[in-house]
């Protein structure tokens, strides 16, 4: 079986697949098409999968999933599932279903239409025994297909998610002249924190700001490398000619820094947003004076 | 020549166009170092925003002019750094530190004046 080797893209290009046979058990698999589907949904909804959907949304799917699978034992081409999983993998996963509940789903399609095929067949073992050996294949092949299609689909989606994520991470707003401000809303791996020293370099340079003030209030946690990266950052702002602040260490952060031992001790901390702005306009000798009792809202 | 030294007042402003060997940069350090004592500058400026790379000897030297032309009597400011040669600098570890730096010429001529009038207070 040298041929077996090489890789499969289409069922009819298994040389061990009877197609007789396979065109006999489709015609079996069409002709009990209402009692099969029904027996899988029943095996579905016993196996508690797909939880996050209604059954009359299972029932649907299942339904076009069932003709889709048919087709394809037919044809022997795996184009038409693909292009069904991947559309059907679209809609289902923005609702939360797993790889396993998919790959149960196509498994237990397999089971019933494999547990028909017996009954029917059971009456001649020799018979049986080639339709299975005719169907097992290619059921397994559909069953890949499918798994592959929705892992590859999940990937995609993932992948688009980080994008945007990392497009709309870190704005560096100017707040007064020389001054700017740099909010850190998330995790910060180091990825990201490459990109947002870049960013803030850049901007130093193109506003001509003379002091940054980072505020990572919205930073849950902080591992060492990315507090040396921080660190660095802070440095390299210096290098450009810019103070920075850094605001809002919670107390957990400035607990991890302390015992990771990074020394911190050269960068200007204070405790929150307000507070790093205030000390930015002392050092930008700015005086920021109430010039009055705050006005009232003029339509009232 | 790709660094010329130009006197401005009491200060110079040494201006670095292109990439220089170890040896101009020697050349630069004697060239500085010589002229503050000629001109009685109290200020120096290092511009480097002409260059794109600045390796360990590069760092070293500018760190070395600066203390040197500080024992001189003339503070020194380096100027226009650019973002990836400044991160660059720090990630390799190269620090300028007890180097003043500022954002560009403007800044550091700015900082310069600053350092002269806490000067003349303090005396």
């Amino acid at each position: 079986m040298a041929q077996s080797d090489a890789p499969v893209t289409s069922l009819a290009q298994a040389p061990e697949i009877d197609f007789s046979l396979l065109r006999e058990l489709v015609a079996h698999l069409r002709e009990r098409r209402a009692h099969l589907r029904e027996e899988w949904v029943r095996r579905i909804t016993e196996a508690q999968l797909l939880a996050a959907m209604t059954s009359d949304e299972i029932f649907s799917e299942v339904t076009a999933v069932y003709d889709n699978y048919v087709d394809a034992l037919e044809t022997g081409s795996v184009e038409t599932l693909q292009a069904y999983a991947r559309d059907l993998s679209e809609r289902i996963i923005p609702r939360g279903v797993e790889t396993h509940e998919v790959l149960g789903i196509v498994l237990l399609l397999r089971d019933v239409l494999a547990r028909s095929l017996f009954e029917k067949y059971q009456a001649d073992p020799d018979l049986l025994n080639r339709i299975l050996d005719a169907y097992e294949p290619a059921a397994n092949r559909i069953a890949v297909t499918v798994g592959v299609s929705f892992v590859e689909e999940r990937e995609r989606v993932i992948r688009q998610q980080q994008e945007a994520i990392r497009e709309l991470s870190t704005p560096v707003l100017q707040v007064r002249e020389r001054l700017l401000i740099l909010p850190i809303i998330g995790v910060l791996d180091s990825l990201r924190a490459r990109q947002l020293t870049e960013q803030l370099l850049t901007a130093i340079r193109r506003n001509r700001a003379r002091v940054v003030v980072i505020d990572i209030t919205g930073v849950p946690a902080i591992d060492l490398t990315v507090a040396n990266h921080l660190l660095q950052t802070v440095k390299a702002c210096g290098l450009m000619g810019a103070d920075v602040i850094v605001t809002g260490l919670s107390s957990e952060i400035a607990q991890t820094l302390v015992t990771l031992g990074v020394e911190l001790g050269s960068i200007r901390t204070t405790g929150d947003l307000q507070g790093g702005i205030e000390e930015a306009e002392r050092l930008l000798a700015y005086e920021v004076i109430r010039a009055g009792e705050p006005e009232r809202n003029p339509e009232r | 020549m790709p660094a010329s030294i130009l006197k401005q007042g009491a200060y110079l402003i040494a201006s670095i166009q292109s990439a220089l060997t170890d040896a101009e940069v020697i050349q630069l350090q004697d060239d500085l170092v010589e002229q503050v004592g000629k001109f009685r500058s109290r200020g120096v400026i290092l511009d480097v925003s002409g260059l794109d790379v600045i390796d360990s000897f590069g760092s070293r030297t500018l760190h070395s002019i600066a203390v040197t032309t500080k024992l001189r009597g003339a503070d020194s400011v380096i100027v226009g750094i650019r973002p990836d040669v400044a991160f660059a600098i720090v990630q390799l570890g190269l620090g300028l530190e007890g180097v003043h730096t500022a954002l560009d010429l403007e800044e550091g001529l700015a900082f310069l004046n600053r350092m002269g009038e806490g000067g003349r207070r303090g005396g």
